[in-house]
């Protein structure tokens, strides 16, 4: 185990128990390459959780172990949904993941069909719900008004997420059509659309303009007020995970540095070192930190 | 003992037609990731240009020297292909680059169907058999019913394939066209903002994979003595069999997959039944890309999430 | 070469173009000089011989320089004008009168095609209408419904299949031998035909559809070569490369096609023709062609139709929202093997002789060729190509009046796959979307709007 001096003596987090996800013990190596080093964390239920560390920390590498796109080479990732049933992810396939785990994820280059409108966007990812009213299509071919009536409800949930996200207007326009923030959101809304009891969002600020990250902001939290969704964030917009998260998971060189409550983690020396030279808006706030840190011990 | 030694020279001779074909498809596909579904027919047209010019020789200039007419002959067919290559690559291919992903495929087939369709019509569409170039050959082993012999055919196409491909390796590893070509491998727009010339460059690589063609298109025709406009169809597969299972990308890869081609094919031929060899080079393709796709030689593919 | 670049600034550079003409003449006498001008001959003692036909070269370099010099003169200049003119127009989307005619072409096409028999056999008479519903009607619709049904898997799923003849091959060769070994119906060989095809599909699809890009297109044309290659040397169950012959034919209710007492024509006191039984094949395969496309057009609007338009745009978003993308591949792959299915059996029905030599991979590229000039995915893109490329071809057999300019050994049948794959050439870079390349929504909330061909993707397998 890490040897994590913030978390000694910080108090028990609310997070540890009954966390909707678990990573225990998760190693990744790629050929010679440890992406992925013995790395522990949970997620908490109804938590908006940040991982967060510079290029290369093997942020998407950990999505992508718990979204199934990678097998992890070693350790376990327990999902847990509210009505209790566990899920082992490390021994699902992906699309299942999705399917049977609900975990939904969105993409740091985002993923989008972009020849399809946003409204088919939101359908395609009703599928495994559509596909059982259709009778795995038998019964749709034919026409059955059960099967409209399961559409109809599928388009009331996609008008629900596009008029959540802005984009009501644009419905039956091609997704790649939209400009960049929208497609983002859209993307969100797509995830959304899986109903998930654990939304992964690698990057969803990335590119935005500060009025688009707020709204961004706004929405995640609305998700977590109304829709219970537990939230999982890759991000390097320090002004998102400090505002919004009620938890943070710092990465470096695989190996997680932190975890604990925003404040926890800002006042932490060895983040100030991992971030120090990074970006210049992190060295920013990260320079701000190490003078309190010298003045505090001055003082 | 005698039969294996047997199938292996013919093996090895069949495998290095097969490789210097094979060489095409893996740079064409290592430099703009398109199977370059008309080489197999640049291959039978450049066995096709080879035969007019040695019945040129032979019989309108009365050129007995059957070595020299085979070296005159091979230097027009490599120059006349490569023309041709060249030819396809600019009016077929270049325009379409960077478009839709399957619209250079598409026209590759076209290609491929306009050539030996163009073949057909041309010289007609039976065989065309020429008298044989060379006979006689050296006896490797004889025991009492049985005579191993390695025919000067073969040992032409063993030298000819061994020079070509030590003069092709040179350029390819130590000109600055062969760093080049491997710059726009890696990343064709980085090559380019670094002053590569890269149509030039990507010109260059088709015009070098048929001239090697034509090498083989012109070995293929002394072997075998006869050609038709339907031979570029198989032996492209073969090639392009070869070259996938090299591992496609990769040069030594091409040469290592056609020679294993061409073993597997004769000793399948010469074991089991003659009937059934295509359907096994066929199977291996399918063998080697479900299970193997990375060839020996190549680099596996990790996706991109 | 340069000339391309500058010509549209400075209207065309003629001294260029000259040069530019004169250059790919000089390349084209290099190449047509000994392929076209010494035509290898076999003389009478079995030796071959040139034959110089140096005229024919003239001509050919001839054209070849004239026409680039037009091409760069006149025809590229005035394209890049013409481009130039309608970027420079704001895009007030389809006009009234397009909207209409792509509203109402495709059940206009329909109508046309029911009327087309009678409209012939009224014009030409019974049997003046042989050729005409015969080489036209029903060539031509056999390959639209194997484009529709391809379309499934490439267009639709955006799944390469180089392959796709073998599933036609299966339906062949399931009607061919189950119905002269045991003397089963068409219409019963019929759906069973298909479901054969579509089992193949899911036996070769399995393996395979995990790989990506070309290396997909690559297997399944290996798929398709063996199963060939195992007809031609499978001799004792197969025949070889002999063939099946004497397959029985299609009845209609129990009606036969033919001159006996109890046939069609007896039946209605007409005259003994041919005719009928190739009209009524006609709306067999119509009927087959409509089904295909009604499948199709109610599988795009539902989930199973969407996730394979979702596969092609992104593979890994799919599996991101829960699709299992192994076995929607799997659906469309079946599917569109079992549409092929029907075709081959109604093909074996039609000939009353199958034999290897009609499904070589050349048959499978003329599909494919017919779905990517239709335009990936569009239905009525499919069907024109199809129209376009076979239709076309065949119309070479009818141009026997170039003989009287050529003489009597030109044969300009002989050009067809000649000209099919210089079309194919052409239309791709004329065109490298296809005829169609638009994409129709499969639902709108409140205004359908026709989505460009440059934001569909064309799939990745």
């Amino acid at each position: 185990m890490v040897d994590l001096p913030s978390n000694e003596t910080a108090p028990a987090h609310p997070w540890e128990n009954s966390p909707v996800l678990a990573v225990e013990h998760v190693f990744m190596r790629f050929g010679g390459l440890v992406a992925v080093n013995d790395l522990s964390f949970s997620v908490g239920r109804g938590d908006i959780t940040a991982l967060i560390g510079p290029n290369g920390a093997g942020k998407t590498t950990v999505f992508n172990c718990i979204t199934g796109f990678y097998k992890p080479t070693q350790g376990m990732l327990r999902l847990e949904h509210a009505s209790g049933a566990t899920f082992l992810l490390e021994r699902m396939p992906d699309f299942r993941i999705s399917a049977k785990a609900k975990v939904a994820r969105t993409f740091q280059n985002i993923r989008l069909f972009s020849g399809m409108t946003l409204l088919e966007n939101l359908l395609v990812a009703q599928h495994n719900t559509l596909m059982l009213a259709s009778g795995m299509t038998i019964l749709g071919v034919l026409g059955l008004p059960a099967y409209r009536n399961a559409e109809k409800k599928a388009v009331e949930r996609a008008k629900y997420w596009l008029d959540k996200t802005g984009l009501t207007a644009r419905a039956d326009d091609p997704a790649g059509d939209l400009p960049y923030g929208a497609q983002r959101r859209l993307e969100i809304a797509r995830a959304m659309c899986t109903e998930p009891e654990l939304l992964c969002l690698d990057e969803p600020a990335a590119g935005l303009n500060p009025r688009e990250s707020a709204e961004l902001n706004a929405l995640l939290l609305g998700i977590r007020e109304t829709e219970k969704t537990s939230i999982l964030l890759i991000e390097h917009d320090m002004s998102v995970v400090m505002e919004i998260s009620d938890h943070v998971i710092v990465l470096e060189y695989g190996t997680k540095i932190a975890d604990g409550t925003p404040s926890e983690v800002r006042n932490d020396p060895r983040v100030i070192a991992a971030y120090l030279g990074v970006d210049d808006e992190e060295v920013e706030i990260v320079e701000e930190k190490l003078d309190q840190i010298i003045e505090g011990a001055a003082s | 003992m005698e039969v294996f030694l047997q199938q292996l020279i013919n093996g090895i001779t069949l495998g290095s037609i097969y490789g210097l074909i094979a060489i095409g498809y893996t740079m064409v596909f290592g430099i703009i990731g398109m199977v370059n579904f008309s080489h197999g027919d640049v291959f039978m047209t450049s066995a096709f240009i080879a035969l007019i010019f040695l019945l040129v020789l032979t019989t309108v200039f009365g050129m007995t020297s059957m070595i020299l007419a085979l070296i005159i002959v091979m230097v027009i067919a490599m120059v006349l292909t490569s023309l041709l290559s060249w030819a396809i690559e600019r009016i077929a291919y270049r325009p379409l680059r960077g478009s839709f992903r399957l619209a250079p495929l598409i026209s590759a087939i076209g290609m491929s169907i306009v050539l030996s369709n163009f073949v057909q019509v041309a010289q007609g569409p039976r065989n065309k058999p020429i008298p044989p170039m060379f006979s006689g050959g050296v006896t490797v082993m004889d025991s009492n019913n049985f005579a191993v012999t390695l025919s000067y055919k073969q040992i032409m196409i063993w030298v000819v394939t061994a020079v070509l491909l030590a003069a092709f390796w040179y350029i390819v590893q130590k000109t600055s066209l062969g760093r080049a070509q491997r710059a726009c491998e890696q990343d064709r727009k980085m090559a380019a903002l670094l002053g590569v010339n890269v149509d030039r460059t990507i010109s260059l690589t088709f015009v070098m994979g048929a001239a090697l063609a034509a090498v083989a298109g012109t070995l293929y025709l002394s072997y075998y003595g006869v050609v038709n406009f339907s031979d570029g169809f198989v032996p492209g597969v073969k090639a392009f069999t070869a070259a996938v299972l090299g591992g496609i990308g990769s040069l030594p890869g091409a040469v290592i997959g056609g020679l294993l081609i061409g073993l597997i094919e004769t000793f399948w031929s010469g074991y089991f039944s003659i009937d059934y060899k295509d359907v096994a080079a066929f199977s291996i393709l399918a063998i080697v890309l479900i299970f193997m796709p990375q060839g020996l030689l190549g680099r596996p593919e990790v996706e991109k999430v | 070469m340069a000339a391309e670049g500058t010509a549209n600034k400075h209207g065309p550079d003629i001294a260029a173009a000259v040069k530019d003409a004169l250059l790919s003449g000089l390349v084209a006498l290099a190449l047509f000089g000994p392929l076209v001008g010494l035509r290898t001959e076999q003389n009478i003692r079995n030796e071959l011989a040139i034959q110089q036909r140096w005229g024919l070269v003239a001509a050919i370099v001839g054209t070849i320089v004239v026409g680039r010099f037009l091409l760069l003169t006149l025809v590229w200049p005035a394209m890049a004008a013409r481009k130039q003119h309608q970027s420079t127009i704001p895009d007030t989307g389809p006009s009234t009168l397009r909207q209409a005619v792509s509203r109402w072409f495709a059940p206009a096409s329909v109508v046309f095609l029911f009327l087309y028999p009678v409209l012939i056999v009224s014009a030409l008479g019974f049997q003046g209408s042989l050729k005409w519903v015969d080489n036209f009607g029903i060539q031509i619709l056999i390959y639209v419904m194997l484009g529709w049904g391809l379309n499934i898997v490439v267009g639709l799923a955006g799944l390469l299949d180089l392959g796709y003849v073998a599933f036609y091959a299966v339906g062949a060769y399931s009607y061919a031998l189950l119905s002269s070994h045991f003397g089963l119906s068409f219409w019963i060989l019929l759906p069973m035909a298909g479901i054969f095809a579509a089992l193949w599909g899911i036996m070769l699809g399995f393996p395979v559809l995990r790989l990506r890009g070309d290396y997909l297109a690559i297997v399944t044309l290996a798929f398709g070569e063996i199963i060939r290659l195992v007809l031609i040397n499978w001799r004792d169950f197969t025949n070889g490369s002999t063939g099946i012959s004497s397959i029985p034919k299609v009845t209609l209710f129990g009606i036969k096609f033919d001159a006996s007492p109890d046939g069609f024509a007896k039946m209605f006191d007409l005259p003994i023709s041919s005719a009928y039984y190739k009209i009524f094949l006609y709306y067999l395969i119509l009927l087959l062609a409509l089904l295909t496309a009604f499948v199709t057009i109610r599988l795009r609007k539902l989930p199973v139709g969407r996730a394979w338009e979702a596969l092609r745009e992104d593979e890994i978003a799919c599996r991101s929202l829960g699709i299992n993308t192994t076995n929607t591949k799997l659906t469309a792959f079946a599917l569109g093997a079992m549409f092929a299915g029907f075709a081959g059996s109604f093909f074996a029905a039609r000939q009353g002789f199958v034999s290897p030599e009609s499904f070589t991979f050349m048959e499978s590229a003329i599909i494919v060729a017919i779905v990517v000039l239709g335009g990936m995915g569009s239905m009525v893109g499919v069907a024109l190509a199809a129209v376009a490329m076979i239709g076309g071809t065949e119309l070479l057999r009818e141009l026997d009046f170039l003989k009287t300019i050529f003489g009597d050994n030109f044969d300009p049948s002989q050009f067809r796959m000649l000209i099919f794959g210089l079309a194919m050439v052409a239309v791709m870079i004329w065109k490298p979307r296809g005829f169609v390349s638009s994409r129709d929504p499969t639902i709108f909330l409140s205004e359908k709007k026709v989505i460009s061909g440059s934001l569909v993707k064309e799939g990745h397998g």
